[in-house]
C-alpha cells in the first residue's frame, strides 16, 4: 500500500515518530501527481521545488526533537486561488496567468506552521465560479470514478487530486457549494466551515459575503484535523470572528445520541435521482439506529437560495474582480491606444465566459434604478433565508440533506447551459447565503460507481456537530473500501 | 434681473494619522515613489482591509466639533470606478450611512455672525496619483488608502466672500482639533464647490454646476466669482445652465467643462463586504468628546467678553490654536490684554509673516512680548526701547533670555531718577528759549517737541511718566 493510501492523521504520525521521512513522503506525491496529473488535469502548477525544502524543514525539526506540527509532512494540494508567495497563482484565469503574487494566505502560512507539504496549485473553475470545473482557463478537470465525468466544481482540482490519491487532502474554497459538491463528486468529505471561522486574507475574491476555505479529503477525521489548523481569528481579515477554536477530533464520536436530526421537505422534493435519494436515505438511517431522533421540518425559502446568490455573488464578482484592469499586474493587452481601450482590451482578453457574464449580472444589479430592487431586494430575503435556519437550529441539532441531485455529471453535458448549471446549486446555496457551517460526506455509490454525497448542515459555529453526524455515518455505514479505477 | 448664488461646499481633509486608513503603511511624505505600500493599499488579490481606530476617533471628534450627529452604525460603501490612480477598482467610502449627519458651523463674514449647515461627514480612502510622461503615465500609490474625511455643507452660502470665510473658518476647526494640517497647497485640504444662480427671492434652486480643482485658498472665492458669472450671463442670454462638473483654470481665471450628468459616473455603491458594520458605543463618543478643545468661535467670543477685545482682534487672535495660545500666555506677563493684542497683530504677526513662520517657531516668545508690553505699562521702559528689543529678539539675538536679563545686561534700564532727568530738562529749556516761550504763551501743541528732544538726550531711557511730570513743571516755570 502506497504511503498516499493512508490518511492525513497516520501519515503526520509517522513523520512525526521519524518512521518515514516527509522528503520520502512529498518526492512519492510528486511522482505521483505527475504520473496521473496528464489524465486528470487536478494540477495547474507543481512546487517541486518549494514541497522539498519545506519537507526538508519538517525533517529537521523531527531529527531535533522539536515539534513539527499537526499536518507534519503531509503532501496537500492548495486550490490556485491561495495566493503562494513566489509561486504563480492564477485564480483558473488567463488574466492572472503569470500573476506571481508577494505574499502568502493565511490559510497557506498556517498549513506550513502545521507541517503541511504543498504539492501544487490544484485546478478549479476561473474564479471559482461554477460547479464542474469546465470554466477554467487551464481546461476542464477528470472525475478519476469516471473520466468521462466533472468533478464537480470550483474546487475540482483538488476533489480530483485526493479522490486519485495524489495527495491525502486538498484545500478548497466554497462560496455557493464549491466544497461540497465536488467532494460529493469525488467521494470525499469536505466541510465548508461557518463563515468568519478561517481567514479569507489572500484568497482572491469572488464573493467576499460568501466565500469561505475548507478542507478536502478521504475521511471526516482527516477534515476535523485540516480545519483545526486553518481555523483560527486573523487580525488581516476584519471577518474573521473572535470565537474560540474547539478542539474538532473531540467531536469524532460513533453515534448521535441525544441529537435531533432535520429533516427539511423542500430538500427531499421531486427531482432527485432514485439512486441518490436512496443512499442519502440510507444514512439518514444509520443517525437513527444510531441514536438520533428524526425531525421533519420546513424551510420555506429554500427555493429563492438560487435567486439570492445569483444576484449577491454577481454584485460582489462585479466589484472584486475590477481590481483586474492590466493596469498592475495580470494580462496587460498588447495593441490598446488609449486608457479605455487598455480596460477593454485586457479585461476582454483576460476574463473567461463565465466572469464576464457575472461581472455584466452584477454590474447591471448594483446600477442605480435597479439597486434597490435586486441587490437590496436580494440582501433582505437572504437575512429571512438565515432567520429560517437560526428558527430551525433551535429545534435540531443538524439537518441533513443531499447535496445535489444526482452523481457527477457528463463533461460538457451542462456546459452550454449556465441555467442547469445554476440550478445545480440548490441544495448547497442556502447554508452559505445563512453562513452557516456545512459539509458532505460520502454515503454511498451508484450502480454504475458514482459517489454520492450527504450534506450535513448545523448552526453558526457547530462544527462539531457536523463532524460527530458525519463521523457517525461514515463509521456505521458499513461500507467497503473502493477506489477509482486506474488511479 | 437680479440673481442670487446659491454655494454648498465639499471638503476633503486629510487627516493627520500615523497610518493609512485600512492597512498600517505609513501616511508620510516626501518618501520615494511606491515605497509606502502594501498588498492591502495596492489592491493585490485577497488582500482585506482592517480599519485604523484613530481614523474614527479623527472623525468622531470633527463631527463634534461641528454639532454634528454621531451615527452609531456606520457602514462603509465601495464606490466603483476605473482609474489607474484606483488600485482596486473601487474606493472604500461610506455613502448611505456616514458618520456624522446634520452640524452647523458658526463664523463671522465682515464683522457679521453667519451659520453654515453641515449635511454630512464621512471616512473614506484617497487615491494613488497618476503622473503623465508624454508616451506614458506612471502611477504612484504612496497615498493609496491614505484617510480623508469627506465634509459637504448645506447650500447656505449665497456669496464667494461667505463660501470663502466658510472654508477658512472650517480649516480653522480642523486646524485646532489636530486633525488635518489644512494645506491647501499641499492637497491636505481640498474644496469643490457646488454653484447654481436663481432670481432673488425664488424658492427653487437653479440647475447646479460642480467645480473642481480648486486647490489655493487665494482661488476659492475667484473660482466661484467667476461661475457666478458664467452662469448669470448664460441666463441673461436666455440660454440654459447644465448640470456638470467643471474644472476651474487659475491661469486663465476661468471654468471648463468636464464631463454633465448624462456621461456622469455611475459608482455602484454598495456596503463593503470585507468591513463589518462599525458599531460605536456612548463609551466610545464620550471618550473623544473628552478630547474636544476650545473651538475658535467660542474662543474668540471668551476672548472679546473676558479681555473686553473688540471682536476684531478677537477673531484674529484666534484664528490659530497656537497664537491663541500666545496672547493668552503673554496677557498673564502683561495683564494688559487690548496692548497685547495690539502688538500681536501689529509686531508680532508682521514678523512672523516677513519670516515666514508659525507662530510655534516665533523668535520671540510670548513671556518677552507679554513683559515688554508690561513694562511700558510700569513706566520702567519707553515704547522706543521696547520696540527695539522686540526687533532684536526677532532678528535672533538675545533667545531664551527674559526681558529683564537683556536690559540688565545691557544698561536698558529706564531712568527714572528725578536729578538726571530734570538736569537734561534744564539743558534743553536753556537751550530752546524761543520755544519755551511760546509754549508758555498758549501753543501747547509744543510739549511733543520738549518730550523728543529730553529723550533724545537720554537715549530713550528716561521714563516717560517721569520726564512727563518734570517737563510740565519746570515749562510752567515752577
Amino acid at each position: 500500500m502506497s504511503l498516499l493510501d493512508q490518511g492525513i492523521f497516520e501519515i503526520a504520525k509517522k513523520v512525526r515518530s521519524g518512521e518515514v521521512s516527509a522528503k520520502t513522503v512529498a518526492t512519492e506525491a510528486l511522482a505521483r501527481a505527475k504520473n496521473k496529473n496528464k489524465e486528470l488535469n487536478a494540477f495547474i502548477t507543481l512546487t517541486d521545488d518549494q514541497a522539498l525544502e519545506q519537507a526538508e524543514k519538517v525533517d529537521r525539526m523531527v531529527s531535533q526533537k522539536r515539534d513539527p506540527g499537526l499536518l507534519a509532512g503531509v503532501p496537500v494540494g492548495i486550490k490556485d486561488i491561495l495566493l503562494t508567495k513566489g509561486v504563480r497563482t492564477t485564480a483558473g484565469s488567463k488574466i492572472l496567468e503569470n500573476f506571481v503574487p508577494p505574499y502568502s494566505s493565511t490559510v497557506v502560512e498556517k498549513l506550513e506552521a502545521a507541517g503541511a507539504i504543498t504539492i501544487g496549485k490544484t485546478n478549479l473553475d476561473e474564479f471559482a465560479m461554477g460547479a464542474s470545473n469546465e470554466n477554467s482557463a487551464f481546461g476542464p478537470v477528470k472525475n478519476p470514478w469516471d473520466t468521462s465525468r466533472v468533478p464537480g466544481g470550483s474546487s475540482g482540482g483538488s476533489a480530483a487530486a485526493v479522490a486519485a490519491r495524489l495527495v491525502p487532502g486538498a484545500i478548497g474554497t466554497d462560496t455557493g457549494g464549491s466544497i461540497r459538491e465536488p467532494a460529493a463528486f469525488c467521494g470525499l468529505t469536505g466541510i465548508k466551515p461557518t463563515y468568519g471561522r478561517v481567514s479569507r486574507y489572500g484568497v482572491v475574491a469572488f464573493a467576499s459575503s460568501l466565500d469561505q476555505v475548507g478542507p478536502m479529503t478521504h475521511s471526516v477525521q482527516d477534515a476535523a484535523l485540516m480545519l483545526q489548523a486553518i481555523s483560527g481569528k486573523d487580525p488581516k481579515d476584519s471577518t474573521t470572528a473572535v470565537q474560540a477554536v474547539p478542539d474538532f477530533s473531540k467531536a469524532l464520536v460513533k453515534n448521535v445520541k441525544g441529537f435531533k436530526v432535520g429533516l427539511p421537505k423542500e430538500y427531499f422534493a421531486d427531482g432527485i435521482e432514485p439512486e441518490v435519494r436512496a443512499a442519502v436515505d440510507n444514512a439518514i438511517a444509520v443517525l437513527k439506529s444510531q441514536g438520533a431522533e428524526i425531525v421533519p421540518l420546513s424551510l420555506p425559502l429554500t427555493s429563492h437560495g438560487i435567486a439570492v446568490y445569483y444576484l449577491i455573488a454577481p454584485c460582489e464578482a462585479s466589484s472584486n474582480l475590477a481590481r483586474y484592469d492590466g493596469v498592475k499586474y495580470g494580462h496587460r493587452s498588447k495593441d490598446s491606444k488609449d486608457l479605455m481601450d487598455l480596460y477593454c482590451r485586457s479585461r476582454g482578453e483576460g476574463f473567461g465566459a463565465e466572469p464576464k457574464r457575472r461581472i455584466m449580472l452584477g454590474t447591471f444589479a448594483l446600477s442605480s434604478g435597479y439597486y434597490d430592487a435586486y441587490y437590496k431586494k436580494a440582501c433582505q430575503v437572504r437575512r429571512l433565508l438565515r432567520d429560517d435556519f437560526v428558527k430551525a437550529f433551535k429545534q435540531v441539532d443538524v439537518i441533513a440533506a443531499p447535496v445535489a441531485t444526482g452523481p457527477a455529471f457528463k463533461l460538457g453535458e451542462k456546459a452550454d447551459d449556465p441555467l442547469a448549471m445554476y440550478l445545480n446549486d440548490i441544495f448547497t446555496l442556502p447554508p452559505s447565503l445563512a453562513g452557516i457551517p456545512a459539509l458532505s460526506v460520502n454515503c454511498g455509490f451508484t450502480k454504475s460507481g458514482l459517489p454520492i454525497g450527504f450534506q450535513l448542515m448545523a448552526k453558526h459555529w457547530d462544527e462539531e456537530k457536523i463532524i460527530q453526524a458525519a463521523f457517525t455515518v461514515e463509521q456505521n455505514l458499513g461500507l467497503a473500501p473502493r477506489r477509482p479505477h486506474g488511479f | 434681473m437680479d440673481f442670487e448664488a446659491v454655494i454648498g461646499l465639499e471638503v476633503h481633509a486629510q487627516l493627520l494619522t500615523k497610518s493609512k486608513i485600512f492597512c498600517s503603511c505609513p501616511t508620510a511624505f516626501g518618501h520615494g515613489d511606491n515605497e509606502n505600500v502594501c498588498p492591502v493599499c495596492t489592491g493585490l488579490p485577497g488582500a482585506l482591509p482592517v480599519l485604523n481606530k484613530q481614523v474614527v476617533d479623527f472623525a468622531i471628534l470633527t463631527g463634534l466639533a461641528l454639532n454634528c450627529k454621531i451615527q452609531k452604525h456606520n457602514i462603509f460603501a465601495r464606490k466603483n470606478y476605473f482609474y489607474p490612480d484606483l488600485p482596486k477598482g473601487y474606493q472604500i467610502s461610506q455613502y448611505e450611512e456616514p458618520i456624522c449627519l446634520g452640524g452647523k458651523l458658526t463664523f463671522l463674514v465682515d464683522g457679521n455672525e453667519m451659520t453654515v449647515g453641515v449635511t454630512r461627514i464621512h471616512m473614506e480612502e484617497d487615491a494613488g496619483k497618476n503622473t503623465h510622461h508624454g508616451e506614458f503615465s506612471l502611477v504612484n500609490l504612496n497615498r493609496s488608502s491614505v484617510p480623508l474625511l469627506e465634509i459637504v455643507s448645506e447650500p447656505d452660502m449665497r456669496t464667494p466672500k461667505q463660501a470663502g470665510e466658510y472654508l477658512r473658518a472650517l480649516r480653522s476647526v480642523l486646524l485646532y482639533l489636530g486633525v488635518c494640517d489644512g494645506n491647501m497647497d499641499e492637497g491636505s485640504l481640498r474644496c469643490d464647490a457646488n454653484v447654481s444662480v436663481r432670481t432673488r427671492g425664488a424658492e427653487k434652486f437653479g440647475t447646479k454646476v460642480e467645480l473642481k480643482n480648486i486647490n489655493s485658498f487665494r482661488f476659492v472665492e475667484k473660482a466661484i466669482e467667476y461661475e457666478i458669472g458664467r452662469q448669470i450671463d448664460l441666463i441673461e442670454q436666455g440660454q440654459k445652465i447644465v448640470q456638470e462638473t467643471r474644472l476651474y483654470d487659475p491661469d486663465k481665471n476661468r471654468t471648463v467643462g468636464m464631463r454633465s450628468k448624462e456621461e456622469a459616473h455611475d459608482y455602484r455603491y454598495f456596503p463593503d463586504p470585507d468591513l463589518l458594520p462599525l458599531r460605536l458605543s456612548d463609551e466610545w463618543i464620550d471618550g473623544v468628546r473628552k478630547q474636544l478643545p476650545e473651538l475658535p468661535y467660542e474662543k474668540m467670543n471668551r476672548f472679546a467678553t473676558q479681555f473686553g477685545l473688540p471682536r476684531y482682534d478677537a477673531q484674529i487672535l484666534t484664528q490659530s490654536r497656537d497664537l491663541a495660545q500666545y496672547f493668552e500666555t503673554a496677557v498673564k506677563r502683561s495683564n494688559n490684554p487690548k496692548g497685547t493684542s495690539n502688538w500681536i497683530m501689529s509686531e508680532l504677526l508682521r514678523v512672523l509673516n516677513d519670516q515666514k513662520k508659525e507662530v510655534a517657531d516665533s523668535p520671540v516668545n510670548a513671556d518677552q512680548l507679554g513683559d515688554l508690553v508690561r513694562l511700558i505699562d510700569q513706566g520702567q521702559m519707553s515704547g522706543k526701547i521696547a520696540k527695539g528689543i522686540f526687533e532684536d529678539l526677532a532678528a535672533g539675538k538675545f533667545s531664551n533670555k527674559t526681558v529683564e536679563q537683556i536690559v540688565k545686561e545691557n544698561g536698558l534700564v529706564q531712568v527714572t531718577d528725578t536729578k538726571a532727568i530734570e538736569a537734561v530738562i534744564d539743558k534743553i529749556i536753556a537751550a530752546n528759549a524761543g520755544q519755551v516761550e511760546q509754549y508758555r504763551s498758549g501753543k501747547d501743541k509744543l510739549f511733543g517737541f520738549f518730550v523728543g528732544q529730553v529723550m533724545k538726550e537720554m537715549k530713550g531711557q528716561g521714563s516717560p511718566t517721569v520726564v512727563n511730570d518734570l517737563l510740565k513743571k519746570k515749562l510752567k516755570g515752577e
